[in-house]
């Protein structure tokens, strides 16, 4: 029988199935940050338990720490605690540690595929639901809570519902200034932001197999925020030639072997989805979000749209407070409103091509005076990258500073909070009330409409300035 | 099994119930993040909604239902797509600390509604028409109960008596009735996976 990718891992991963029940999952990969990790350690220790398979845990501080002087001690004290207690964890339990100013060190969404660490073929778990980044590798990569952290960490296995399987073909090609990020908001808009729960969705057509490994990563980290448990991309030559030499990828034979395997992986022709759509890449433009969760998005020369005429009284009124909490109302153009801060990071759009995209909008102008700007790498090896390519000097010259690499303004955890009624546009994946701070205002869009408010200081088409 | 991990056994429960009668709240609303620093599961109940319980200045809102003498009980009942984004399983925490038991919704985000079972709070999911309706009751007579029975998978509105059968994934079910624990139960298997380990075909990965 025809086999989807999502199947082929699934399956070859699959210990037992329960009684009528989950199926148990062995894990190959496990991510570790220092937020939702604490409680499960705690919970070995209480039961007396080891990690089971130590050599498939990587461990990475990345919400809490600071973007500035991370080479002095962090200065807010539950932080500092939160990221000691992964530091002594890993310790404990023999776990490989990125630590602060470590050169491996960074957004553990990012350091993953650059240190070779997710594979295609695997199966990839980590405490965070933007988890499903590796996907993009063609692996079946999801988010899970602190129990399901312990679960791995006791027995390498995981007890899920097996999800239902979703293709989304995004068709044809992309105009001029369209990002991978301009895709997945549009994708999000028109699924809703809950519109895929409890689906696995494989990303397919011309425009994805068009996509670099780092625009197949902001594609599948956005999954999440139409309520999809992961996204997946199947391995091709680009996966292969990203993965190839990095640190910790198979070498040698054991190469060889792999690129074979991982040859078999993409979805047969005639496997059946439980859902498919299509979507052509020519309607999409650049994208801005007007409310407070991913799926309110439009154009950035739209206008708000009207809510959902057939929706009930909830969404109604969902709908209205989504508004009034951004100060945002049904037919207003925001092409050309005021912005106070530009956010360029997280492990949406932390990349170097987002740096370069950036870059290339501001090059040659200068940051307006009234934005503030968080110009925030995904690791360090994005730094260095940037650094050797020159970008720093580019973004100096406009007015720009680099920060150090962390999940930063994207949750707010550190210092870098959106001040309460201020207006963010951001590269990151969420716009919830409050997410970037208590009160703070944020529009989710890619680095080119980022970098276009940051030289403009209002909402600005980067069509405009290509 | 050691007691310290043993739960709480879920049985029926009636109850008056809490609503929020909004679409998407999001784990960032349940719990936000600058509260997520703590590194044990206890006392999270406290800020729970803690932003649209309190403002600014740290005044109650008195307009937000869990401010609200109205209303009371171990259930909420949320609109749709309840628990969506982060996978923070200390929404969950501050949900059960806070002495919720159920959560009823017309559909839950998969990440939170695995978090609410590991820590027997128990999802339900409803019709939108019983969601709609039981909204629309509790706005009429605060005092309305609901029975949620997990023996029989039904949840009822005992103001209309209008009941529905709920899903639970049997196994779910049998943790929740019985107390048990996921890991517990996984250990107990540490055979299988090892000779998983051990049949691979692809141990390159």
């Amino acid at each position: 029988m025809p086999r989807t990718l999502f199947d082929k891992i699934w399956d070859s991963h699959t210990v037992n199935v329960m009684d009528g029940g989950p199926t148990q999952l062995y894990i190959d990969r496990h991510y570790c940050h220092e937020v939702t990790s604490p409680q499960a350690f705690d919970g070995l220790r209480r039961r007396g338990l080891r990690v089971f398979r130590p050599e498939r845990t990587f461990c990475s501080p990345d919400h809490n720490i600071p973007t500035h002087d991370q080479e002095k001690e962090i200065a807010d004290e539950i932080s500092r605690r939160q990221v000691s207690a992964l530091t002594a964890n890993a310790n404990e339990f023999g776990l490989t540690l990125f630590g602060i100013m470590h050169e491996k060190n960074g957004i553990i969404h990012v350091i993953g595929p650059e240190n070779g660490l997710t594979l295609p073929g695997q199966t990839i778990v980590c405490g965070d639901s933007h988890t499903s980044t590796h996907g993009a590798f063609g692996a079946v990569a999801f988010g899970i809570g602190t129990s399901e952290v312990e679960m791995v960490l006791a027995g390498q296995c995981i007890l899920q519902p097996r999800p239902k399987t979703m293709r989304i073909n995004i068709h044809g090609r992309l105009n001029p200034g369209v990002t991978a990020k301009d895709v997945a908001l549009y994708v999000i808009a028109n699924m809703t932001t809950g519109g895929a729960t409890g689906y696995f969705v494989e990303y397919a057509g011309d425009v994805v197999r068009n996509m670099s490994m780092e625009e197949r990563m902001t594609l599948c980290n956005l999954s999440i925020e139409m309520g999809a448990r992961g996204g997946m991309v199947a391995p091709d030559q680009t996966t292969f030639d990203y993965v190839k030499g990095r640190c910790y990828a198979p070498k040698g034979d054991d190469w060889n072997r792999a690129v074979e395997y991982w040859k078999t992986l993409p979805s047969d022709p005639n496997a059946e989805f439980d859902r498919e759509i299509d979507f052509d890449g020519a309607d999409i433009a650049p994208r801005i979000t007007f409310g407070t969760n991913p799926g309110m998005g439009m154009d950035i020369d739209g206008t708000v749209p009207s809510p959902d005429v057939a929706g009930d009284d909830q969404s109604l009124r969902s709908y209205e407070k989504s508004l009034n909490y951004m100060g945002f109302s049904v037919g207003q153009r925001l092409e050309g409103h005021p912005v106070d801060f530009v956010f360029l990071g997280s492990c949406t759009n932390g990349r170097l091509e987002d740096f370069r995209a950036f870059a290339s909008i501001v090059k040659g102008r200068k940051k307006a005076s009234d934005v503030t700007a968080w110009l925030v790498p995904g690791s360090w090896a994005v730094e260095r990258q940037i650094r050797a390519e020159g970008i720093d000097v580019i973004l100096n010259d406009a007015g720009f500073e680099l920060r150090q690499p962390g999940c930063s303004a994207c949750l707010a955890m550190n210092d870098d909070k959106v001040p309460p009624g201020k207006l963010c546009v951001s590269t990151s994946n969420r716009n919830f009330e409050g997410r970037q701070g208590p009160g703070a205002r944020t529009i989710l869009a890619g680095p080119l409409v980022a970098a276009a408010a940051a030289v403009t200081g209002v909402i600005t088409d980067p069509r405009t300035l290509i | 099994m050691n007691q310290l991990i043993m739960k709480e056994k879920f049985t029926t429960i009636t109850s008056t119930c809490v609503p929020l009668p909004m679409e998407n709240i999001d784990t960032d609303q349940i719990i936000p993040a600058r509260f997520l620093k703590a590194t044990s599961r206890e006392g999270f109940g406290e800020n729970l909604f803690r932003d649209w319980r309190y403002d600014r200045e740290g005044n109650r809102i008195d307009s937000f239902a869990l401010n609200d003498p109205r209303y009371s009980g171990c259930i909420l009942v949320a609109g749709k797509n309840f628990g969506c984004g982060s996978s923070r399983e200390h929404a969950a925490w501050a949900i059960a600390d806070y002495g919720f038991r159920v959560v009823v919704s017309s559909y839950f985000a998969d990440i939170h509604k695995n978090n609410e079972l590991n820590n027997f709070v128990l999802p339900v999911v409803t019709s939108e028409t019983f969601l709609s309706e039981l909204f629309a009751g509790i706005d009429a007579d605060p005092s309305l109960q609901v029975c949620v029975d997990i023996e029989r998978q039904t949840v009822t509105n005992l103001s209309t008596g209008r009941c529905e059968r709920f899903e639970i994934d049997p196994y779910k079910k049998r943790c929740l009735q019985e107390g048990l624990d996921d890991i517990e139960l996984m250990l107990s298997r540490k055979s299988d996976i090892e000779t998983f380990e051990a049949n691979r075909r692809y141990p390159v990965l």
